[in-house]
């Protein structure tokens, strides 16, 4: 094909192959689009929806929408950052995420993304729903609370552990993570700290267990510099921070 | 003849001071802010009654009837109300108690605690009775600002402060805006 494809995004040249989306071409010419679900390493899911652009004038998730030529892309506008705020308020309502009680917090995809939108306060009336905590298994504990259903972890697990540890059950607001066993427990299932599905989780849903605070608040990946600046937690090395094993 | 001074009011309700202790963070700064402020009701000068102010400062979130009542209160007299810090944004740690029907959370404490003697559940009409959930502020009255942090460093309380009071907008700098 030709080597001179490209779209234009706020106003710069983005070039582009075949099979890439505006989010994957976005990401190799060094343009940060926010996401939660996207990760490059898997097919795209475009369910969280922040990462929300405007297409020839028409609003679609940036990591599901295939990258053309002379596709006139927006990003950065004041009305997207307002859709992407409203967006995470939504989630963070949605759940229970107290950030100063979550050891996640400071190295939070989540967190770090409404930093980013700028997003001072939840607006919207919170659900507190009740959701258990399944600490069954010896090394992981998973926290439904932060659960964002993102399906990161079902993804890894089904497509790269070849395990099918995780899934999403039921439908709208119903929709949750289950585990693939009988009894529902992680603790039932082969899951391994070295699965892929425990190094993509974006939120504090999936913790080690054993390990706390080891980077102090203050220090931590998205405290200092912006995710825009620092990349998403599943791409940072675990000493550096992140969830990647090296 | 110097400007009058900005009347503020403060309170701490469903919440652990936390956010006042990080007001008082701003050390030599507040000898500068005393310049510009007078303080009305505020745990900092424990005076009771509430007169008319023009900005009110909330910590935490509303758990109880006699917060729902300093809340309308404040509300009613400041002209401007701002929720400071996590447990005033969304209900923060004490909200954690959501999870749990209050008789179960009461019965925990104070029937099946470990070491009491003569357990009871507090009963006495001079206790403001407990709400069935914790809430954040805007989910009682109109809230005006928003101000993260568990606590807001000093910093971010007196970026914040100072550009309310020169009419400035706000914005806070990147390493100011934190939930934790």
């Amino acid at each position: 094909m030709s080597e001179d494809q490209s779209f234009m995004l706020d106003g710069r040249r983005v070039p582009f192959q075949d099979g890439q989306t505006v989010m994957t071409a976005a990401l190799a010419a060094g343009i940060y689009i926010p996401h939660l679900c996207f990760n490059p390493e898997f097919a795209p899911h475009g369910s969280c929806r922040v990462c929300l652009v405007k297409v020839n004038g028409r609003v679609q998730a940036a990591c599901a929408t295939p990258a053309a030529s002379g596709q006139i892309v927006q990003n950065e506008t004041g009305e997207l950052r307002e859709i992407r705020r409203g967006i995470l308020q939504m989630l963070f309502v949605e759940g229970n995420h107290v950030c100063p009680a979550c050891e996640k917090s400071g190295a939070c995809q989540l967190q770090a993304v409404a930093y980013y939108v700028g997003m001072l306060a939840p607006h919207y009336t919170h659900f507190y729903p009740r959701r258990p905590v399944d600490a069954s298994h010896p090394e992981a504990v998973i926290d439904f609370n932060r659960c964002i259903l993102c399906e990161l972890c079902v993804r890894a697990s089904r497509d790269v552990d070849g395990k099918n540890i995780f899934a999403v059950q039921g439908r709208g607001i119903q929709a949750h993570l289950v585990v693939n066993t009988t009894s529902g427990k992680l603790g039932a299932t082969d899951f391994s700290l070295a699965d892929k599905a425990a190094q993509v989780c974006p939120t504090g849903a999936i913790l080690t267990k054993h390990r706390g605070y080891e980077i102090p608040i203050g220090q931590r990946l998205y405290d200092r510099k912006p995710i825009s600046v620092v990349g998403d937690v599943a791409t940072v090395a675990e000493s550096k921070g992140g969830r990647r094993h090296e | 003849m110097s400007e009058p001074k900005v009347k503020i009011a403060t309170c701490s309700l469903a919440g652990c001071f936390g956010c006042h202790m990080s007001l008082l963070d701003l050390d030599e700064r507040l000898f500068d802010l005393a310049e510009r402020v007078e303080l009305d009701r505020s745990p900092l000068t424990d005076i009771k009654e509430l007169s008319d102010c023009d900005l009110g400062l909330i910590e935490g979130g509303v758990c109880n009837a006699e917060n729902v009542h300093v809340l309308m209160e404040f509300r009613a007299r400041c002209k401007i109300l701002v929720a400071i810090g996590a447990c005033a944004l969304n209900g923060g740690v004490p909200a954690m108690r959501n999870q749990f029907d209050l008789k179960d959370c009461l019965e925990e404490s104070y029937l099946r605690g470990i070491g009491l003697v003569n357990p009871q559940i507090p009963n006495d009409p001079e206790i403001p009775l407990l709400l069935d959930q914790v809430h954040p502020l805007h989910e009682v009255v109109k809230i005006d600002y928003f101000l993260p942090g568990c606590p807001p460093s000093a910093d971010a309380i007196w970026t914040f402060v100072n550009q309310l009071l020169s009419d400035q907008p706000l914005a806070l700098p990147y390493t100011q805006i934190h939930y934790d």
